[in-house]
């Protein structure tokens, strides 16, 4: 074996390619406070280990091409985990642990344009810490559910966290265990049931157009 | 973990790219564009363009393959649109729309229950 193939190899063995028809990637994004099982829930279902990379982010949404501009203020450099699963020969989805700290989060919809959903990850030993991602989720008009992680503090009734997160009716409120690969594949299909009833009437609304 | 480019000085990335700093707002990759290689690499090619094709023998995401060369996405992006425009990758775009697919989210819950 020469070098070029015995390092294909090395290269294959530590990464777990996808399969050669693969074509749709998707997008799902986990948010919430600082430490409320984010990366955790990530790693639970992802069938890769979760990589962390990160996106240089203009803030005024301008580009730029100096590199001095690039050093100064205008770039925030945004760091994030994400991790994959393969849903069927074609649909790959990607699951993006969103950063705690809050000065990134007015980045994050440009970041992760083009989500299916997001879930709202909620310690409800501190509540205040999800209200921003509910309101910038809100104001986004992205589709979202809250999961509530256990840490084993204690448990409240949903009709009190409903009303400390002021959640619409119409959002699904769960809960779950970030570390269980069960749980966190419970969360996900609510989302997407959740993005599937949200979207609905406007598919029908579409299809009836096309028919007509 | 040591995250990508933590390292990397601005001025390492900005020769990397030839002096572009940044993707141009109208870059065709979004993070979970997957890339597939048209060729193999060859002798002479720069470095990063050689890894990207070996990387993308079968189809990578974007930002998988940033995590893999441990270069920030905007940087990847430069580099994965060098290789586009010379024919030497492909790309498979997720599919847009204001209102997602009724028919892929379905496929997206049977992929999930199946887990
Ligand atoms: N008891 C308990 N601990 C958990 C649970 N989920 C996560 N943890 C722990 O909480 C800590 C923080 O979890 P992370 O997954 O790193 O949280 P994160 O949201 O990614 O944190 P940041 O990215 O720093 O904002 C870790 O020590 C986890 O092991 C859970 O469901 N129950
Ligand atoms: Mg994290």
């Amino acid at each position: 074996m020469d070098s070029a193939t015995s390092e294909a190899a090395v290269e294959a063995a530590a990464r777990t390619p996808l399969g050669a028809t693969a074509d749709n990637g998707l997008k799902i994004v986990v948010v919430g406070g600082f430490g409320v099982g984010k990366t955790t829930l990530v790693r639970s279902v992802s069938e890769i280990r979760p990589l962390n990379t990160e996106e240089t982010m203009t803030q005024a949404g301008e580009h730029i091409d100096d590199i001095s501009e690039v050093r100064g203020k205008t770039a925030t450099t945004v760091a994030f985990d994400f991790g994959r699963i393969t849903l069927d020969a074609r649909n790959v989805l990607y699951l993006f642990g969103a950063p705690g700290q809050e000065r990134f989060w007015f980045l994050w919809d440009r970041l992760f344009s083009g989500t299916l959903g997001a879930v709202v990850l909620v310690d409800t030993r501190r509540i205040d810490d999800s209200w921003y991602a509910i309101d910038r989720l809100e104001h986004h008009g992205t589709p979202f559910i809250v999961a509530c992680n256990d840490f084993g503090g204690p448990t409240y009734a949903p009709s009190r966290i409903r009303d400390a997160l002021d959640l619409d009716p119409q959002v699904p409120l769960v809960d779950c265990d970030a570390r269980s690969r069960a749980s966190g594949k419970q969360v996900l299909i609510t989302l997407v049931e959740h993005v599937r009833n949200t979207y609905a009437p406007q598919a029908s609304l579409r299809e009836q157009e096309l028919t007509r | 973990m040591s995250r990508p480019g933590r390292d990397d000085s601005p001025d390492r990335l900005y020769t990397l790219t030839g002096g572009r700093a940044h993707a141009t707002p109208d870059s065709p990759f979004d993070l979970v564009t997957l890339v597939v290689a048209e060729c193999d690499p060859t002798t002479g090619m720069q470095s990063e363009h050689a890894a990207i094709l070996r990387l993308t023998r079968l189809p990578t995401a974007v930002v998988e393959l940033a995590a893999e060369l441990k270069l920030p996405v905007s940087i990847t992006k430069i580099l994965l649109g060098d290789l586009l425009a010379a024919g030497r990758v492909s790309a498979r775009h997720p599919r847009k729309a204001a209102v997602p697919d009724p028919d892929v989210l379905e496929q997206v819950l049977v992929g999930l229950r199946n887990l």
